[in-house]
């Protein structure tokens, strides 16, 4: 499964589009991670605020989403792109590979909450096509 | 057994208070089968469902979301016993629709993110917890009787 380039189109335009409330969107994220798979807490256990509205969370949720616009702009070449935040995950957070799709799963839930007009079914699917190669790309340099 | 707290139920029954059956049922199903265009297999004899248009203006496809969701509320009226409520509809599912299971789990995130967008901000973490934990138990039930 690869991006065509109206995909690529489609996901570059409406990142553009609702990048005013990126932060919004990674912090909303994140803290519905925790909330609905509760596992997810453990790779933050150095954390003394677990809460879903803490600023803890909060701020991870921005970086996290910082990450997403880093590959949006990176969209032609994935793998190559997000070579070192893979390092940075395979070797030293070592966040099981299964936890991208839960988040992608989080974030297109944020996305649809928040613009529910504009996500439509077409634009769902290039956003989730866009996301499993997200988390392809991170992977690559666990083995 | 599933146990359900009170906070559980009633942020389920709540949700679903909320929900238009045609409205959602239309959307979820048709989502599903632009998102996930591999579940158009098991819908081979509901005409054209050539692109995202065609599928969302398909009456059939519609009429069929609404089914969908008027078995999702028998398991929200039965929330203490799924797995013998869908008992018959696991055995349909899987006899005689030869449905890959893994597919349950692909209409249930698309129910999930269209109910997200109805409600919008009150469908808190909480809430989708809730729906979440609801939605898995009722794929296990679904899957129950495949062998």
């Amino acid at each position: 499964m690869s991006l065509s380039a109206k995909e690529k189109v489609i996901v570059k335009d409406f990142f553009a589009k609702v990048s005013s409330r990126s932060d919004e969107i990674g912090a909303e994220a994140l803290a519905r991670l925790i909330v609905v798979y509760p596992q997810t807490k453990s790779y933050f256990a150095h954390w003394k605020d677990l809460s879903p509205n803490g600023a803890p969370v909060r701020k991870h949720g921005i970086t996290v989403m910082g990450g997403v616009y880093e590959a949006v702009s990176k969209i032609d070449d994935l793998a190559g792109g997000l070579l070192t935040l893979s390092e940075l995950h395979a070797f030293m957070l070592r966040v099981d590979p299964v936890n991208f799709k839960i988040l992608s799963h989080c974030i297109l839930v944020v996305l649809s909450m928040m613009f529910a007009e504009e996500f439509t079914p077409q634009i769902h699917v290039a956003v989730d096509k866009f996301l499993a190669l997200l988390a392809l790309a991170l992977a690559e340099k666990y083995r | 057994m599933v146990e359900w707290t009170d906070k559980e139920r009633a942020a389920i029954s709540d949700i679903f208070s909320k929900l238009d059956y045609d409205e959602v049922g239309q959307k979820c199903l048709s989502r599903c089968l632009i998102v996930y265009p591999w579940t158009q297999r098991y819908f081979g004899a509901f005409g054209n469902l050539y692109n995202a248009e065609a599928i969302m203006n398909n009456p059939l496809i519609a009429k069929h979301g609404t089914t969908v969701l008027r078995g999702l509320e028998r398991a929200l009226n039965n929330m203490d016993d799924i797995k013998n409520t869908y008992a018959e509809l696991s055995v349909l599912h899987s006899e005689k629709l030869h449905v890959d299971p893994d597919n349950f789990k692909l209409l249930s995130d698309c129910l999930t993110i269209v109910i997200a967008a109805k409600m919008g901000t009150t469908f808190t973490p909480e809430y989708q917890a809730s729906f979440q934990k609801f939605l898995s138990v009722v794929v296990s039930a679904l899957g129950k009787q495949y062998h």
